[in-house]
């Protein structure tokens, strides 16, 4: 009768639910960033931490594709971790933004965009090849989850790979993310990473929104306006350039 | 109040987006194209213009900074969603394409840092020239 009711309240109230379920994550996050890291550690590093590890968990136990939120009882975090509270969030991030540094970094900002999704589709491509993959639909799509895990599939999708090949594409895209929201905070005084330039051009480079959102609020929540911004643009090239030019450039290579 | 700053933001949002999804279709391309780029560069010129005109108003600015600050919360939520355990399904050849990328991507932040650095430099006496101006 307990569960019963908890289930339905949970539901019900299912954003107010997820406030208090961060809320709750956040302090222990922070508690352990002050006490055991000495606030080295970024708390929100660790509260994003322990947020891909219940996802991990959620995902094995439910055997769904959405982390805790297949959890019923945890449905609310949909609403409070979904596409539309993410970017309302982060557009409100840019209030404040030093337009100058910006400028500045523009062009940088631009360029790292188009380099970002080179590097990344030839990584892809290149483990594919070193995993027995020689035609040229399965390594652009490879390559293309790669860039992000909505490229992949979109790319995948438009040349007509197969399903087993659309689905590495996506969980290649899903580490790059993953990866980048764990690493980020880790890696970011040996790259630089601690100015709106830098962090413009490592929104450029990254470039899956949310490993960029993640790994920025993980290292500095200063920085995640200005990698945000460059962000925003990646997917579409990735989208724009995967099906097309970067596909005939690996038939050509590769027949 | 409180809802000029909140509805200034949706309105930011609601109109990048919009953009975006028109630039998809304009390109051809499946996704939205720099939608929540557009949304922050509008709230960054619109609240500068009404800056300068020296009508933002306190409580309006709380209405966008509390949606700034809640912002790590949402993205501890979003990682929570994300599908970890498809991630390690996807095997080997997954992890290591995975990782390959953002090692490489790591990587060039310093790279490119000094690619534009010079540029910036090379720049910089025209700025000069035109102060002097």
């Amino acid at each position: 009768m307990i569960i019963e009711s908890l289930s339905k309240v949970t539901q019900a109230y299912g954003m107010i639910s997820a406030f208090a379920l961060i809320g709750v994550t956040m302090w222990v996050s922070y508690w352990l960033s002050a006490k055991l890291t000495k606030g080295r550690l970024h708390g929100s590093a660790i509260a994003i931490f322990f947020g891909l590890l219940l996802a991990y968990i959620g995902g094995v136990t439910t055997g769904g594709q959405k982390g805790l939120v297949d959890i019923p009882l945890l449905s609310g975090l949909g609403i409070l971790g979904g596409a539309m509270l993410r970017d309302f969030a982060i557009a409100a991030t840019a209030f404040g933004v030093n337009v100058d540094e910006l400028k500045e970094a523009g062009l940088a900002g631009v360029l790292s965009l188009f380099v970002g999704v080179g590097t990344s589709f030839i990584a892809g491509v290149a483990v594919a090849l070193a995993f027995g993959y020689t035609d040229a639909v399965s390594l652009t799509t490879i390559g293309a989850g790669a860039v992000t895990y909505i490229v992949g599939p979109v790319t995948g999708a438009a040349i007509g790979a197969s399903s087993e090949v659309m689905a590495l594409s996506i969980a290649a895209g899903l580490v790059k993310a993953i990866v980048a929201m764990v690493a980020t905070p880790f890696v970011a005084r040996y790259i630089g990473l601690d100015n709106p330039r830098t962090a413009v051009i490592f929104g450029g480079l990254v470039g899956t929104s949310s490993g960029v959102a993640g790994g920025l609020a993980a290292t500095d929540p200063k920085l995640v306006p200005y990698g945000c911004l460059t962000a925003a643009f990646y997917t579409a090239i990735g989208c724009l350039l995967g099906p097309s030019l970067l596909f005939l450039v690996t038939r050509a290579i590769f027949g | 109040m409180i809802i000029y700053g909140v509805a200034l933001l949706s309105i930011c949002t609601l109109t990048g987006i919009f953009i975006g999804e028109v630039l998809g279709k304009l390109i051809g391309v499946p996704a939205n194209v720099g939608g929540v780029g557009i949304a922050m560069l509008m709230l960054i010129f619109l609240s500068s213009w009404i800056g300068k005109h020296g009508k933002f108003h306190p409580k309006t600015e709380q209405g966008v900074e509390f949606w700034s600050a809640i912002y790590i919360p949402i993205v501890v939520a979003m990682a929570a969603q994300q599908n970890v355990a498809g991630a390690l399904k996807g095997g080997p050849a997954a992890i290591l394409a995975g990782f390959l990328a953002i090692a490489i991507a790591f990587a060039l932040v310093p790279v490119l840092n000094k690619v534009g650095r010079k540029k910036a430099v090379a720049s910089a006496p025209n700025q000069l020239a035109s102060v002097q101006r």
